[in-house]
């Protein structure tokens, strides 16, 4: 069976032809033709413009989706080119600015790039080459079921006639819009599921790729800014007489509770930020570290007073049961910082009817809108770039960086590339939250898992995650969760509440695991049998496919045959659709302190697009889980963050980082993401790992300070 | 303010900035070669590492002043067509995520390999000390191997 697409695209929406300068033309997904300059009309659907051919057979396919690392630039213009049958060295690849009416979900976050292209990216290619099939069959007066396709021709069966689309894209863009198309089936892909490098590989190798901070225009002015210190601090008074004469300073502008420095460059005008004398103030309630602490364990205790996220069958009946036994402990998350490794950053240039912005940004759509918001301007006046990001992991969601570049073009009027410095950037907030977690269970007499309570609280809306592993297997479980207001600005981070929290959870199974003396693997596969044979309410996984992982993880670290001086935790976990399973290896070494050894990975992401992506992202994504958890934390004094540079931040190098092996478990499920799902099961495996290597729980990050690890 | 005459990749450049002012500055903000990056600007992250000489260097504290005579070597020229065998390596082992740091990270690479043709995993750890927060390490390990290999036949 070939999957069969019902097609909501009309002609209109879809094919766009035009002349291009070397007499070629564009086949893109918005039709305007030469002859037929029909553009106006109706309301354009969810896919188009993905696809340009000129005459001359170049190929062109758009990457509409930001890129920040995760792959996207290179895995969603392959589902373009499988369904268009064409080689992968036939194409060339061109990111696409914000466009809303031509593409859906130009967004990387929530893991969701992948999942949510994989039916209109794989249409675009199949209706654009069923189109050139038609166009191919018309010239030939022949049916279009007696042509086929391969490496971007055309060809007639049982003759040598052939075109190449470049022959046909004229013909081809009069064609009708195909009301069905034919998708591939998952046995026939061609490129889907190969190893495909990523499409900038040549320009970041010799330094051409260009990033946000390389931007660089006629007229323009780079700016950096004072900002308040502390959080909870405004600004009271300023002098910036010393500021000024310095050389490359051009301007001193205060715009709010900041003052930006403009100048020639960038060095010039951080240095001009050193030089301004501020007095700031705040009410004298700024909490420290200590005080967050302190607090949290403190409202825990009291409890929530709102409505449980999640309440299944009755904790207190199920605690309180003659012949139970209890687990209890306390989870601690520290605030984190993003640390891109490109510092923030934004060009802006506003002008009296208009703005461009051209920058890094995961969220290209929302900063447009608060653009418009901000300079009270139709959202059409506002253009935005994207450009390939140093690294986002949720801090390039956020549109406070933005704002400031737009506020200093403004204010400044001048083309501007403001620049944060790296302690701007670490000290700058939008932290993953500050959290803490109280898990409790029951385990009746015969060992089963009766009762679950997560209590939680934390710098952020919902701390918890609700309908987690082992919600749906637990026949009494309720799920609390405070938020903590602080003006600590707090932001998504790679896994966002995930990251914690399967810390908190996959610890705290593997302690009743072996409280009650089951094999952790053995105990989480009963739960899961559970959740599939006998569902408690909402069930968010497939206990099916969370299981699978587990047993393909185990495989390959031969778990329960441990060598001889290697001790081995799990850690599994479901977020974004992705199910990954990790096993950790420690080693004691002479010294008494441990060294991770080795991180076995299996991993259910549906269909694999580009396998070589999706395995540098799982290996990255648990070595960067791996360096958090055992090194990370930002700690605040009156509302001061204490670490903001590397030296004083440690982050994983290349001597900390232990061998990784990944599988993928073949399928044929919808392809799911991989940006965040690698990290959060990382830290539990290993701290499940240390368990096993020396009877010590660890409850906090980052894990050095437990003194086991150098 | 003074003036300096450099050599970068192998070209004279002129400049006329403040004597302090870090290298990593001058080649992005004056000469206009951007592929050396700013990271974190106390020589920490490696993101900006240059040859100067034969020695890799981080050029976000070095003064501009204190370059003197030496030829500096940045990403853009460290081969003329992109084939460095680093270079070559890692587009093969498909090294880059974000991509941000990797200039440095070669850069860095190609200083070791110039003075050990075939590092070990020890002298890979002691000398990569660059920061990668997608965390590429991994892939960057094998890279260097393979280049080793492809240099010495």
């Amino acid at each position: 069976m070939e999957a069969k697409a019902a097609n909501t695209l009309k002609r209109r929406d879809f094919i766009k032809i035009s002349t291009l300068a070397g007499g070629g033309l564009v086949l893109g997904f918005n039709w305007l033709s030469s002859c037929a300059p029909d553009t106006k009309g109706g309301n354009l659907v969810e896919v188009n413009a993905y696809i340009k051919i000129d005459t001359n057979g170049q190929i062109t396919l758009m990457a509409p989706n930001p890129e920040d690392g995760q792959g996207v630039k290179t895995s969603l213009p392959m589902m373009v080119a499988e369904e268009l049958d064409v080689d992968w060295n036939q194409v060339h690849i061109e990111q696409a600015g914000l466009d809303a009416k031509k593409y859906h979900r130009q967004v990387a976050g929530g893991s969701g790039s992948v999942k949510a292209s994989w039916e209109p990216f794989r249409k675009a290619g199949a209706t654009a080459r069923q189109m050139l099939i038609a166009a191919a069959a018309a010239k030939w007066k022949v049916s279009p079921e007696s042509c086929y396709t391969a490496s971007g021709t055309v060809l007639l069966k049982n003759s040598k006639k052939k075109f190449s689309y470049g022959d046909l894209v004229g013909q081809a863009a009069k064609m009708p819009v195909p009301k069905q198309v034919t998708l591939r089936e998952t046995g026939a892909f061609k490129l889907i599921g190969k190893r495909i490098p990523n499409v900038d590989n040549q320009a970041i190798v010799t330094g051409a790729c260009k990033y946000g901070i390389d931007t660089k225009r006629e007229g323009m002015l780079y700016a950096a800014m004072v900002r308040p210190p502390a959080f909870g601090q405004t600004l009271k008074s300023f002098d910036d007489s010393e500021a000024k004469k310095l050389p490359g300073v051009e301007k001193v502008i205060r715009i709010g509770d900041k003052v930006a420095v403009f100048g020639r460059s960038t060095w010039e005008v951080i240095q001009g930020t050193k030089k301004i004398n501020v007095t700031w103030q705040d009410d004298g309630t700024l909490e420290s570290t200590a005080d967050y602490q302190k607090n949290f364990k403190h409202l825990l205790k009291k409890g929530s007073d709102d409505k449980p996220k999640r309440e299944d069958g009755n904790i207190e009946k199920a605690f309180s049961q003659p012949g139970i036994r209890t687990f209890e402990a306390i989870y601690e998350a520290p605030f984190l910082a993003h640390n891109c490794m490109e510092p923030m950053n934004f060009f802006a240039h506003v002008k009296a009817d208009g703005a461009e912005l051209y920058g890094p940004t995961q969220n290209p759509k929302s900063i447009c809108g608060k653009t418009a918001k901000l300079l009270g301007l139709p959202e059409e006046k506002v253009t935005v770039m994207m450009t390939r990001l140093g690294g986002g992991f949720g801090r390039r969601l956020t549109f406070d960086f933005v704002e400031e570049a737009v506020l200093a073009s403004k204010a400044s009027g001048r083309p501007v590339n403001l620049i944060w410095s790296r302690e701007d950037d670490m000290g700058g907030g939008y932290y993953r939250p500050m959290c803490t977690y109280q898990y409790r269970a029951a385990v009746d007499a015969g060992n089963h898992l009766i009762g679950w309570h997560d209590n939680s609280i934390g710098v952020t809306g919902n701390p918890s995650r609700e309908n987690n592993f082992p919600a749906g297997a637990v026949p009494n479980l309720r799920v609390d969760a405070q938020n903590y207001k602080s003006p600590v600005p707090t932001a998504p981070w790679r896994g966002p509440i995930h990251n914690f929290v399967a810390f908190a959870e996959q610890t705290f199974i593997d302690e009743i695991a072996h409280g009650i003396g089951k094999d952790p693997i053995a105990f989480r596969l009963e739960i899961l049998d559970l959740a599939k044979q006998k569902p408690v309410g909402k069930v968010d996984y497939n206990p099916d496919r969370y299981a699978a992982v587990i047993k393909k993880a185990a495989e390959m670290a031969d778990w329960g045959n441990p060598r001889e001086g290697i001790y081995q935790g799990i850690g599994s976990y479901y977020c974004f659709d992705t199910y990954m399973a990790q096993i950790a290896e420690v080693v004691k070494q002479t010294d008494g302190t441990l060294r991770i050894k080795k991180v076995y990975c299996a991993v259910d992401c549906g269909i694999l697009i580009n396998e070589s992506g999706a395995e540098n992202e799982v290996q990255g994504g648990i070595l960067d889980g791996i360096g958090n958890a055992l090194y990370a934390e930002i700690t605040l004094t009156k509302g001061k963050p204490d670490q903001v540079n590397f030296n004083h931040y440690r982050m994983i190098k290349m001597k900390d980082a232990p061998d990784i092996e990944v599988q993928f478990i073949k399928s044929n499920e919808h392809p799911t993401g991989l940006g965040e799902p690698p990290l959060p099961p990382a830290g539990p495996a290993v701290a499940n790992a240390v368990f096993a290597a020396t009877g010590i729980r660890l409850r906090s990050q980052p894990f050095t300070k437990s003194g086991l690890f150098t | 303010m003074a003036t300096f005459n450099l050599t970068i990749n192998k070209k004279k450049h002129t400049v006329d900035v403040d004597p302090q002012m870090p290298l990593l500055w001058v080649i992005r903000d004056f000469v206009g070669l951007t592929g050396t990056k700013f990271g974190c600007g106390i020589a920490e992250c490696g993101a900006c590492t240059v040859h100067l000489g034969d020695t890799a260097v981080r050029s976000c504290m070095l003064p501009v002043k204190s370059v003197g005579n030496k030829e500096i070597t940045t990403i853009e020229g460290l081969s003329e067509k992109g084939d460095h065998p680093l270079q070559l390596a890692w587009k093969k082992m498909d090294v880059p995520q974000c991509g941000y740091c990797q200039a440095g990270q070669i850069m860095a690479a190609a200083a070791l390999l110039a003075r050990k043709s075939k590092p070990t995993d020890e002298d890979i750890n002691n000398t990569m000390t660059n920061i990668c927060r997608c965390c590429t390490y991994t892939r960057i390990r094998k890279a260097i191997k393979l280049a080793s290999e492809a240099a010495s036949g």
